[in-house]
């Protein structure tokens, strides 16, 4: 089974006031099936966020399709309405960057239990799962109460990967997870995927040392420069 | 090959089975000459929170005063998805049933606190005044609805019987939203509900309106300049322009791959 297909998908900035279009890829077509895990790989500036993005619909793609399988039937991600793109993200697919953007006066275990909140878990509920997670990267437990704003880069790390890993997600978009970790929460975030890949949930992701993950790969997106790009084959 | 308008159509909603609670279309409202608003239509479903962005002058608040009812427009209908409402565009009941609905279903945070409060009146009893309007009459029931309303916004309760002119400016739109949400309207607008704070207060009143938001389940449709609280809060903006809209989309799309010409130069204007 297919969990995503992507057809010849393109990306492409128009920046107005330079009058200018920027071509970042085109013609880029693979799938994932779940439980598969697809490393994005290419040389900086390649587009591989963008592409994570355009799939999240942060960006919004020029061109192509990318027909994910819901739950709740086929939808086309890049033109899917804005409204069914955010139910996507509150249930079913993830996107876990580098950088966390906590806000005053919210705790950490809050922000991490945020998410688990707004779909609809209570207090009670989703608070121990919040500490649990936080325990499993090892963010130490006199800072849950404290606010992000005041740790370090690895701390909120530590709290983003909470925040994002949480919630059961069927495809995860991952943007960089293992920039500014120390070892130790590298192993345990590496652990953490491949559970999730275990439990079926597909993976894309950018990684800077993808020897961490090397064993979760089933797949790579290589991706060149623009207009010379191609897929390794990946089954289905 | 060059440039403008090059984005498609998205497709209508699949996924979402829901109806919108709120529904406008074509609204325009002209002011002799002027047109403040032009044809402009917006969905918002239960649970989310539609931003407006636009710098002064390009319709958002009267948007939000037609949709607050406090004036008909030109042009357009407004719909809630709510029992006895349903199929009835507001626009055309008579202005002592559009004064129920405005009351009952619509809660609303005016930037000026002068607005939306009487300075000189307990913040309790500005609360209060709501379930006056509806007939609650006992001293027992309307204190006790204070308090809950003032609770739930965060606003200290040992300060209830201050009158606003006293409170802090953070603390002044709290009493404003709590009043707002006295009646547990399905509608809520913030007009600039920050704008004016201290950051740090700022934080904790955005903190408060996203708690509730999350517990009430209310359509909500908040205008700022400020893009840092649209997109702490929304979940989907609408950009506009001399009363037109420019361009919608998901809070973060907007924010970082805006399409539009305007948009654009508007988003990269942040500090």
């Amino acid at each position: 089974m297919t969990l995503l297909r992507v057809e010849n998908y393109a990306k492409r900035f128009h920046i107005h006031h330079l009058d200018r279009a920027i071509e970042v890829f085109e013609a880029l077509t693979f799938t994932i099936a779940p439980g598969q895990f697809l490393l994005i790989s290419g040389p900086n500036g390649v587009g591989k966020s963008t592409l994570l993005r355009c799939l999240y619909r942060t960006y919004l793609p020029s061109a192509g399709t990318a027909l994910y399988q819901s739950l709740n039937g086929a939808i086309d991600l890049a033109r899917a309405a804005d409204v069914d793109i955010a139910l996507l993200r509150r249930e079913e697919i993830g996107f876990v960057t580098q950088f966390l953007r906590p806000r005053p006066r919210v705790s950490a275990l809050e922000l991490v239990a945020e998410p688990l909140l707004a779909s609809g878990a209570g207090l009670d509920d989703a608070r121990p799962q919040a500490e649990a997670i936080l325990d499993d990267f090892g963010l130490k437990t006199d800072l849950w109460a404290a606010y992000p704003t005041t740790f370090s880069g690895g701390e909120q790390q530590k709290v983003n990967l909470a925040r994002a890993l949480l919630r059961p997600r069927r495809l995860l978009l991952l943007d960089e997870p293992t920039a500014s970790l120390d070892a130790a929460a590298r192993a345990s975030l590496t652990r953490r995927l491949g559970e999730l890949k275990d439990q079926g949930v597909a993976m894309i992701g950018i990684f800077h040392h993808p020897e961490e993950v090397r064993d979760l790969v089933d797949g790579e997106i290589q991706l060149n420069s623009v207009n010379s790009m191609e897929t390794d084959d990946v089954a289905d | 090959m060059i440039l403008q308008g090059e984005t498609y159509p998205l497709d209508a909603p699949r996924l979402t089975t829901a109806t919108p609670l709120l529904r406008a279309a074509g609204l325009t409202k002209r002011y002799g000459r002027i047109t403040a608003v032009d044809d402009v239509s917006l969905d918002v479903y239960a649970g989310e929170v539609l931003g407006i962005v636009g710098e002064s002058g390009s319709g958002k608040s009267t948007v939000m005063r037609l949709l607050n009812l406090e004036e008909l427009p030109d042009a357009g209908a407004y719909h809630l998805d709510l029992p006895g409402l349903e199929g009835v565009n507001l626009f055309t009941l008579d202005r002592f049933a559009r004064r129920e609905v405005q009351t009952l279903q619509i809660g609303i945070v005016y930037q000026n606190p002068h607005l939306g409060l009487r300075m000189r009146y307990t913040s309790s009893g500005n609360v209060a005044e709501r379930l006056l309007i509806t007939g609650e009459r006992r001293y027992a029931s309307l204190r006790a609805a204070a308090r809950s309303s003032l609770s739930a916004s965060e606003f200290p309760l040992d300060r209830m019987d201050d009158p606003p002119r006293v409170l802090s400016g953070g603390m002044q739109q709290r009493v404003q939203l709590a009043k707002a949400i006295a009646l547990s309207p399905r509608i809520v607008l913030l007009d600039e509900p920050t704008t004016g704070l201290d950051v740090s207060v700022q934080a904790t009143v955005l903190d408060t309106l996203k708690r509730l938001q999350r517990e009430r389940r209310m359509a909500i449709v908040i205008v700022s300049h400020d893009l840092g609280v649209i997109r702490t809060l929304a979940d989907r903006v609408m950009v506009m322009r001399g009363g037109r809209v420019v361009e919608t989309g998901l809070t973060d799309q907007v924010l970082e791959d805006p399409q539009d010409a305007y948009t654009q130069q508007l988003v990269h204007a942040k500090l």
